[in-house]
């Protein structure tokens, strides 16, 4: 069921026009915006210029038909008082039409079609700007943003550009050359005829606000309280056994009851209004419809307009409403798209991490590299001002066991995130083998290091494919030599498809603990110089975990190794140990050393197993 | 389907009065063509302005009578789509709460919000759908025909040759484009799980370096997705075009056609502008009505899923004469809360193997009974059988003398406080969630629960105390502050036994040690059994229990399960050096 999940993401939205209507989000920006939004059509502006040409075309075509129409009424009427039909004229007026009407069609396909295409191509280079920014943003502003609002950028914004970005630029075009068009034919029907009508449009335009104004409290409301429900169905039902446990099955009930009335009241009022809208348009277009009739009658008695133009006349009536509609509900439309698009370039403009295009002076061999690590004078804090590292100078020799300890939340991993330049030191240098870590490439830097995380990240490919993560062109002995080493072998033999199982998409087919196997199993097979392990046996079992130590010692034979853990048991044999606290490395030195100083770590030690 | 279906039936007559209504409007709307056709016969060409005067203000009635029955018609089904949305949720809601963890295991937690949530809104924006349009159109389409018909039978041929093209037009679509909608929509998914990996693997793809692998991916399933869009938005754009010119080829071949009927006096000029309204009248309520059959399968999917927990059967239920647990008092200490399994054998539902097996054991109250091993043992599997979240299959389990299964549920729920393993809180205050405990606890009582869990420390330091908010999921409070606050809840509710899940596994040593110490001396009389992989944490207990694939592999205290229990030695001596443990036995 794990892809339920995922379902829940694309929530239905409530009352589909109504959300429509109302006025969403807007941007701060919002020229700038829609100037830069446009300026990534620029490659394309042959196919925009021919896009508008089109639209307009289809639309005049569209527009000067029904008068055509009208003209072969009169025809048909004149030969009825007349002398008969003239079939010859009034099929020469017919194919003249039906012409008209291809002709509109065709380019209202080719401009849709274009477009199509276009608006495609620029989400798709959006959605590519976007996945290579990724990689070049600092993890500083991972630190500042949250997952959840990046991920939303990347997926719900660019949805909503590009649910928009289509529509949006071709119906205002055809939208305004409609009103124009529609306009210009009424009054060369009859101007006071058109007067009238021009009546209606206040007139609909007041009701449509009236009735928005009036349902958009109610739509607030369904919106809360559809939250409200939402929220406690989702925190009673993953809270399930605490309910119970606890016999608070009535007070959850009735507390979504409550919930549950007040959605159902909200619910159906703001459905009504909103519902009110088609009736309310149409009565007032009907209203026309009626005056139109009337008048016309009246002014076909006088001679002044013929039938055919009676008829011409309600067909635009008719249509006249759709595109003042259609303008009202573009304007919100390109507000969200520009709201969207404002959060999207935000992202792409965020600022890059340093010299990331830049020569390296140095390039390391992993091959040669021994694995003296040096930290000189080094200061780091995540937030400016507040210092979380001041000072610190270390040498780890090759081939060391360095530790680091410290309670939970102590910035163990800062250390850590800092050896593989995750973040830029605030002063002082970190050297490896002698050169500063400035000096070289990233890639160059990291590939000297093997590590195996906390956080066991897999992704949704084979288990093989998550083994060689580290080493593409790993052939098939070493994956299995990689995962005998870490234990993972024999549990991965009895998975269905062995090592071609494929991971799910939240990683539920496998269990904590062997997600933690692989993940040493890929730092094997990775085979750096330097090692990092952090916290990498955390949630296997204690048994587990002795083995794979058996086996992280044989790999860490003669390479410099950093290990974070909290279980003091594991780190002893350590040749160096830093002990952590507060985001400071208060104390420094060997097992015994710092037993015998008494502070902070013999503290830390003695706690886990003294009375 | 059916399940859900029976939630409409309180409604049959607001759906009557929607039929009705609608019939009204229809009428109104089909009225009005035929007027016009009045108008102009009989006022225009007939030189009549009193006739147009008249006929004119009979119009405007009739279009007036059409909005006020749309209207009624929208209030009645928003009414009836809203209420039984609310009825339709709340058995949900109330079915979900009486199920027991295994029926929650088997949809999934997840799987159940998703149901009770979006599958239920889903269902109420297609009750609206449906009662407006599935019984509008077909009414219009019907009376359309029928006025089509009495106005000219000769013309009909060319509304029928319309409906053959239209129909054509739809099949292209349900074979070419909707298909694609649900790959489209698989493709997008792909898009973004790599998107989302990617996020949340950011620091795992630098320290591998293999941006460029992950670019390569990401612009793979991009391009995929793009060249579907873009193919499905090429044949979107041909159908709403080729419908509009299908109705305006319509409008020509009725002229063409009509206009030989007026030649030979068989049809009037405004009959024939009223017939052309008819057809596009019929023509538009048959796209409403394939409109319809497309949205008719998504929802009979909501339906299907929200009426399959509906119909779920609850495993566990209160026993019809529920037998009564002797009143606390009446009982001496050294009965209150004692737990008894007797050759307690359990499988998950579909399971091959048995997870627990032979499990005999008496937990005695007062003394702290702890149970080891490995993940996946079974320890939790055993405790999950005391508030009764399994049943066993073999076997019973005893609570103060009593077969838990001949208890009411609430009854034998009320005297165990237990703390799960993730540190489940609900949103509102620190205060509400230890009130959850027990609704009648004292200031004082919520401060010595607290203080006992090594939680006053923290709560203290936080502005607001007590009254501090907590988000939805605990997620403003740190893993170890939630396990603590869990234990307080248990500890307000003073229960005659306490069950702790690995209940200390996020707490650091020292805060682990000084709330045993403090449970040993504050939380007398209760029998306690903890669950836990550190071997520190129950190295002092009376008895611990050592679990190995589901049966029990040692019993005893700490001292002698190291000279007897060979698993439990091992464990020990992997998370303890040996001076540890002589220290720790001295």
């Amino acid at each position: 069921m794990a892809k339920e999940a995922g379902e829940r993401k694309k929530a239905p939205r409530m009352g589909g026009r109504a959300a429509q209507m109302m006025p969403g989000e807007k941007a701060r920006d919002f020229k700038g915006t829609i100037i830069k939004l446009f300026s990534y059509l620029k490659p394309y502006k042959f196919a925009v210029c021919f896009v508008f040409f089109a639209a307009i075309l289809s639309t005049v075509f569209a527009i000067v038909s029904p008068t055509i129409l009208g003209m072969a009424t009169d025809e048909v009427v004149k030969g009825v008082m007349g002398s008969g039909i003239d079939y010859r004229k009034l099929l020469e007026i017919l194919l003249i039409l039906a012409a008209m009407y291809l002709a509109s069609w065709l380019f209202a396909v080719i401009q849709s079609w274009i477009m199509s295409i276009v608006s495609q191509r620029v989400i798709y280079t959006l959605r590519d700007a976007m996945s290579k920014k990724l990689d070049r943003l600092p993890l500083k502003y991972f630190d500042r943003v949250p997952y959840g609002e990046v991920q939303s950028r990347m997926i719900n914004d660019i949805e909503t550009i590009n649910q928009t970005l289509t529509a949006t630029i071709t119906q205002m075009i055809s939208a305004i050359v409609t009103l124009v068009g529609i306009l210009v034919m009424m009054v060369r029907i009859s101007a006071l005829m058109t007067g009238v009508t021009l009546l209606v449009i206040p007139a609909s335009m007041g009701v449509i606000k009236v009735v928005v104004s009036k349902s958009q409290k109610h739509f607030n409301n369904q919106q809360s309280f559809l939250g409200k429900v939402n929220g406690h169905v989702e925190e009673m039902y993953s809270g399930h056994d605490i309910v119970k446990a606890f016999n608070r099955e009535e007070m959850s009930e009735e507390v979504f009851d409550e919930y549950n009335e007040a959605l159902c009241d909200a619910g159906w009022k703001s459905q009504f209004l909103s519902g009110l809208m088609m009736p309310l348009t149409q009565f007032i277009g009907n209203l026309a419809y009626v005056v139109v009739c009337f008048l016309g009658g009246y002014l076909a008695l006088n001679g002044r307009i013929s039938i055919g133009q009676i008829q011409a006349f309600i067909q635009y009536v008719r249509s006249f409403n759709q595109p003042v509609q259609q303008v009202a509900n573009i304007a919100n439309q390109l507000q969200s798209t520009a709201a969207a698009a404002e959060r999207v370039f935000e992202l792409l403009d965020e600022e890059e991490e340093v010299d990331l295009d830049k020569e390296p002076e140095v390039v390391l061999d992993p091959g040669q590299v021994q694995g003296r690590v040096t930290f000189d004078h080094v200061r780091f804090g995540y937030k400016e001002n507040e210092p979380v590292i001041t000072d610190f100078s270390f040498e780890a020799r090759p081939g060391q066991r360095i530790a680091i300890v410290g309670p939970t939340g102590a910035g163990k991993t800062t250390i850590v995130k800092l050896l593989m330049r995750f973040y830029e030191l605030d002063g002082g240098r970190i050297l490896v083998d002698g050169h500063d870590i400035k000096t070289l490439s990233r890639t160059n830097l990291r590939e000297l290091f093997g590590m195996v995380l906390q956080e066991t990240w897999l992704n949704s490919g084979t288990i093989k494919e998550n083994i060689m993560y580290g080493k593409t062109d790993a052939t098939n002995e070493e994956i299995i030599e990689a995962a005998k080493a870490a234990h993972a072998h024999r549990f991965i033999r009895t998975l269905p498809n062995g090592y071609r199982m494929k991971i799910n998409e939240e990683a539920t087919n496998i269990s904590a603990g062997q997600k933690q196997l692989l993940t040493i199993a890929r730092a094997f097979l990775e085979d750096a110089p330097i090692l990092i392990f952090d916290e990498a046996t955390s949630s296997v079992d204690t048994r587990t975990e002795k083995q794979i130590q058996s086996a992280m010692a044989k790999l860490m034979s003669d390479r410099t190794s950093f290990i974070i853990a909290h279980r003091l048991s594991t780190i002893k044999d350590a040749d160096f140990i830093l002990v952590m606290n507060e985001g400071n490395i208060i104390e420094h030195g060997k097992h015994e050393e710092l037993l015998a100083q008494r502070g902070f770590y013999a503290e830390l030690y003695n706690s886990q197993f003294a009375e | 389907m059916k399940t859900v279906l029976g939630y409409y039936k309180k409604y049959i007559p607001f759906v009557c009065i929607i039929l009705l209504v609608l019939f009204g409007q229809v009428m109104c709307e089909l009225l009005l063509p035929t007027y016009m056709s009045d108008i102009i016969d009989n006022g225009i060409v007939a030189g009549d302005m009193d006739h147009i005067k008249h006929v004119g203000l009979i119009m405007i009635g009739v279009a007036f009578a059409a909005v006020v029955f749309s209207v009624t018609g929208s209030l009645f089904a928003s009414m009836t789509a809203a209420k039984s949305a609310r009825n339709i949720r709340k058995a949900l809601f109330t079915k979900v709460t009486s199920f027991s963890r295994a029926e929650i295991e088997r949809f999934s937690a997840a799987s159940l919000i998703t149901r009770s949530t979006n599958d239920v809104q889903m269902i109420q924006q297609a009750t609206v759908m449906c009662l407006r349009m599935m019984i509008f159109a077909p009414i219009m389409g019907i009376g359309a025909v029928f006025m089509a018909l009495k106005t000219s039978v000769s013309l009909s041929w060319t509304v029928g040759l319309a409906l053959i093209c239209v129909c054509g037009l739809m099949v292209f679509s349900f074979v070419a484009i909707f298909p694609r909608f649900k790959k489209m929509q698989e493709k997008l998914d792909r898009v973004n799980l790599i998107m989302k990996e990617r996020l949340s693997g950011t620091l795992v793809v630098r320290a591998f370096r293999t941006e460029a692998f992950e670019q390569e991916r990401f612009d793979k399933a991009n391009v995929d997705l793009t060249k579907l869009y873009i193919f499905v938005n090429k044949c979107l754009s041909f159908l709403l075009p080729t419908m509009t010119l299908i109705m305006s080829g319509v409008g020509i071949l009725i002229i063409w056609v009509g206009a030989h009927l007026i030649d030979a006096h068989q049809l009037m000029i405004g009959d024939l502008l009223a017939y052309l309204q008819y057809a596009m009248h019929v023509i538009m309520s048959f796209m409403f009505v394939t409109m319809i059959f497309v949205m008719i399968p998504r929802a009979a999917v909501s339906a299907k899923r929200v009426g399959e927990v509906i119909d779920t059967a609850v495993s566990i239920e209160d026993p019809e004469h529920p037998m009564q647990l002797p009143d606390t008092s009446d009982l001496s200490a050294e009965l209150r809360g004692k737990i008894e399994f007797i050759d307690v054998a359990f499988a998950y539902p579909d399971a091959e193997e048995n997870a627990l097996e032979d499990i005999s054991f008496v937990a005695e109250p007062g003394k702290t009974t702890a149970i080891i091993g490995g993940t996946g043992c079974g320890k939790s599997t055993l405790i999950n059988l005391i508030p009764r979240f399994y049943d066993a299959a073999q076997g019973q389990v005893l609570v103060d003398g009593v077969d838990v299964r001949q208890l009411r549920q609430t009854d034998l729920r009320q005297r165990i406080g237990l703390v799960p393993q993730k540190g489940t809180l609900f949103s509102g205050t620190i205060e509400s969630n230890l009130l959850y405990g027990d609704a009648d606890a004292t200031e004082e009582e919520l401060e010595l629960a607290a203080e006992i869990a090594q939680a006053t420390g923290f709560i203290n330091e936080k502005p607001d105390g007590f009254d501090t908010e907590i988000a939805q999921g605990g997620s403003n409070v740190s893993g170890g502050q939630k396990q603590r606050l869990c234990i307080a809840r248990a500890l307000v509710r003073k229960p005659e036994i306490l069950i702790f899940d690995d209940s200390f596994s996020a707490l650091d040593f020292a805060t682990d040690k000084a709330l045993r110490r403090a449970l040993r001396q504050k939380a007398t009389g209760s029998t306690f059994i903890i669950v836990a992989q550190r071997i520190n944490t129950i190295m002092d207990a009376d008895q611990i229990i050592v679990l190995e694939n589901g049966r029990i592999a040692g019993k005893g205290t700490h001292k002698e399960l190291m000279e007897q229990c060979s698993i439990y030695n091992e464990i020990a001596r992997s998370q303890l050096s040996k001076e540890e443990l002589e220290r720790g036995r001295a």
